[in-house]
């Protein structure tokens, strides 16, 4: 019983109560089980097996750059739906917002937030399959979680490409002019990629600058109005989504393959 | 101080300082016996310990806090957009050296008939709550912080409005493809821009299946995987990480070389007098025209791809690549050396430029099919 000498600060009260305790079922974790539960019984936290190895939570094993990698990306989808409030996807408007979210909106640091965590979670990627290589996690029985990761780390790139253009100044432009000509010299599906040539019946060409690989990913002939709507819509439903699936994959496969790996 | 920019200059030209790194890198991350002897030799393996960490990374701040005292520098590396590849650099480096740090110490447990740290540490098990969640906590809250810092210090770029008229010089791609944008000097688009990003990405999903080694897992190693670690390593520092970096600083307009003292002059003029094998072959060799038919224009070039790709694998298998080739099978070892030979192909193009001026080695424009 709470009487007075029972020292309950506030927050302890604040535990019991019927409302907390209908939120977090487990209560307080103190005991052992407790403790076993809140993870088993929390659908975020169940991410994590209940008991690991020592060496599996040792910082210097994993660096934490896996979860690192994984908290950038939530950082990013919630600065990114703030952003798309503000942010028109128009030849028209585009580069406009992105002034008026320097200077129109208060406390204005979520285009920051957002570019660099963005950079920041390109970096951490790399790092992450730096260490899953060190510590030879690939091995078996883990080499499909390595592909898995390998689709991660070019869907990381690919949303960080398309946001480059979104701010619609020189800079934006530019880079994916010459990051999409590339498409334009994929062999045989490209303009001026080797073989597009010999796709041809008679004198029609079916490989033409409207018709090749670089058209489908710009909608358009250069980078314009087409090219934006196409990377709005890739950056902010079609490559997350997309993420998120692969992720889940991830994640599920580094439980089901006998968690962090260890020593055999 | 200025003997010191022009010195820097002149080495960080990809033509001194990649041929400097390749030499380099392999020692330091030996893939077989012989290399491991000569990194034991000069001593190499010092800088992963503590005071190799402290002297590497004392000098590398030496050098960027140096560096910011030019002009030139400073305007290049505080670029908005090119301070994550400057702070890129300090953490690639950092967890190499704690990863290659962690390895010698596990090699040396090892070598005393003890097992890896990792291996101790595993025995036991403790519960998620709170020892993994509280760190996780903790790491979430600095990568916060940090996050906050950065945005706070450093505005996002915004340059003018997009303008489809008016192209900048140099144009760039964004940093993480500038590795890709640096090829483009060696080697035409679809190769750079399509290519080489497909075997990329495949040759890393078939790391897992490439690497028969079945030790090494779990724990930080150099000596049990000598091999791969140093094919990976030299890759993603050399062909992914040094060409980012070159691309990013080291590139000027008309993405001529500018050293990182140097001016970003748009008049500097590089004199280019490239020529093709063909013209090679026919003109200087035998003192004749180039013939009309492509096919035996290029006949030179066709013949060195197909001992490249045909010949080279049949002769490592049975020499330096032995023990692989016994491993893998014949299936596994054909696609282990195939991207190992593309990969190779990269240092192999430079050469032949800076000594030769090789072009293309096959010039089919015709169709678009330059090699
Ligand atoms: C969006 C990108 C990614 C996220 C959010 C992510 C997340 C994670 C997390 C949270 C873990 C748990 C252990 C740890 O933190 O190190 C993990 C493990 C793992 N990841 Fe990733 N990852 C990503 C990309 C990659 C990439 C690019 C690769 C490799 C090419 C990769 C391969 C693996 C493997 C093999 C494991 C198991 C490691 C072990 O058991 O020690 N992941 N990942």
């Amino acid at each position: 019983m709470a009487n007075s000498g029972d020292k309950k600060n506030i927050l302890g009260r604040i535990a019991e109560t019927q409302v907390v305790k209908s939120i977090f079922r487990t209560g307080v974790p103190r005991s052992r089980r407790q403790r076993m539960m809140i993870i088993l019984n929390d659908v975020f936290l169940h991410l994590h097996p209940a008991r690991l190895p020592v060496s599996g939570v040792k910082l210097k094993y994993t660096w934490c750059m896996g979860g690192l990698s994984f908290f950038i990306f939530l950082v990013l989808t919630v600065t990114g739906i703030l952003l798309m409030f503000y942010y028109r996807p128009t030849v028209e408007y585009a580069y406009g917002d992105m002034i008026d979210l320097r200077e129109q909106v208060p406390l204005g640091i979520m285009r920051e937030i957002h570019r660099w965590g963005a950079h920041l979670m390109v970096i951490s990627v790399w790092l992450h399959m730096f260490r899953v290589f060190m510590t030879g996690a690939y091995k078996p029985p883990r080499e499909f979680n390595w592909v898995v990761g390998v689709i991660l780390l070019v869907l990381t790139m690919l949303l960080s490409f398309t946001g480059y253009l979104l701010p619609w100044d020189q800079l934006a432009i530019w880079a994916i002019t010459v990051g999409s000509n590339m498409a334009g010299a994929t062999p045989f599906a490209g303009a001026l990629g080797p073989g597009s040539s010999l796709l041809a019946l008679g004198d029609v060409n079916f490989i033409t600058p409207s018709s090749d690989a670089r058209f489908a990913l710009l909608g358009g002939r250069f980078v314009g109005e087409g090219a934006l709507l196409r990377f709005y819509v890739l950056h902010c439903i079609g490559l997350p989504f997309i993420i998120m699936i692969f992720m889940s994959v991830h994640f599920w496969r580094v439980r089901k393959d006998g968690g962090i790996s260890t020593p055999l | 101080m200025e003997a010191f920019k022009d010195f820097v200059n002149h080495v960080t030209r990809p033509r001194v300082l990649f041929p400097l790194l390749l030499v380099f890198t392999v020692l330091m991350f030996p893939p077989n016996e012989i290399l491991f002897k000569i990194n034991k030799k000069l001593r190499l393996y010092k800088l992963w310990t503590r005071m190799g960490g402290i002297i590497f990374f004392s000098l590398m701040i030496a050098f960027f806090a140096f560096g910011l005292t030019d002009p030139n520098f400073k305007k290049i590396v505080t670029k908005p957009d090119n301070v994550p590849i400057v702070g890129l650099l300090f953490l690639v480096n950092f967890f190499l050296w704690v990863s290659m740090k962690q390895a010698y110490e596990n090699d040396a447990r090892m070598d005393e008939g003890k097992e890896s740290s990792e291996a101790g540490d595993a025995k036991e098990k403790v519960l998620v709550w709170p020892d993994l969640v509280y760190i996780e906590f903790i790491s979430l809250i600095l990568c916060t912080i940090l996050l906050m810092v950065w945005s706070i210090l450093l505005k996002a770029p915004l340059e003018e409005p997009a303008n489809p008229t008016v192209s900048p010089n140099p144009s760039k791609a964004p940093w993480y493809f500038l590795g890709l944008q640096e090829m483009l000097v060696y080697f035409d688009p679809w190769l750079a821009g399509v290519v080489f990003p497909t075997v990329i990405i495949l040759g890393l999903m078939a790391i897992p299946y490439l690497d028969s080694n079945k030790k090494g897992r779990g724990y930080y190693s150099f000596k049990e995987r000598k091999m791969a670690i140093s094919i990976f390593v030299t890759l993603w520092l050399l062909f992914w990480i040094f060409l980012i970096t070159v691309g990013t600083f080291l590139r000027g307009p008309n993405w001529n070389f500018f050293g990182p003292f140097e001016y970003w002059d748009v008049n500097k003029l590089e004199v280019l007098t490239n020529v093709n094998l063909s013209e090679y072959f026919y003109m200087i060799w035998f003192k004749r025209q180039v013939p009309q038919n492509i096919i035996l224009r290029e006949l030179p070039g066709f013949f060195l791809m197909v001992s490249y790709f045909g010949i080279l694998p049949p002769l490592l298998a049975k020499t330096l690549f032995r023990n692989i080739f016994k491993n893998l099978g014949a299936f596994r070892y054909s696609v282990f050396v195939v991207l190992l030979l593309i990969a190779a192909s990269l240092p192999m193009k430079m050469f032949l430029r800076w000594a030769f001026n090789i072009k293309y080695i096959i010039a089919i424009p015709e169709f678009f099919f330059n090699i």
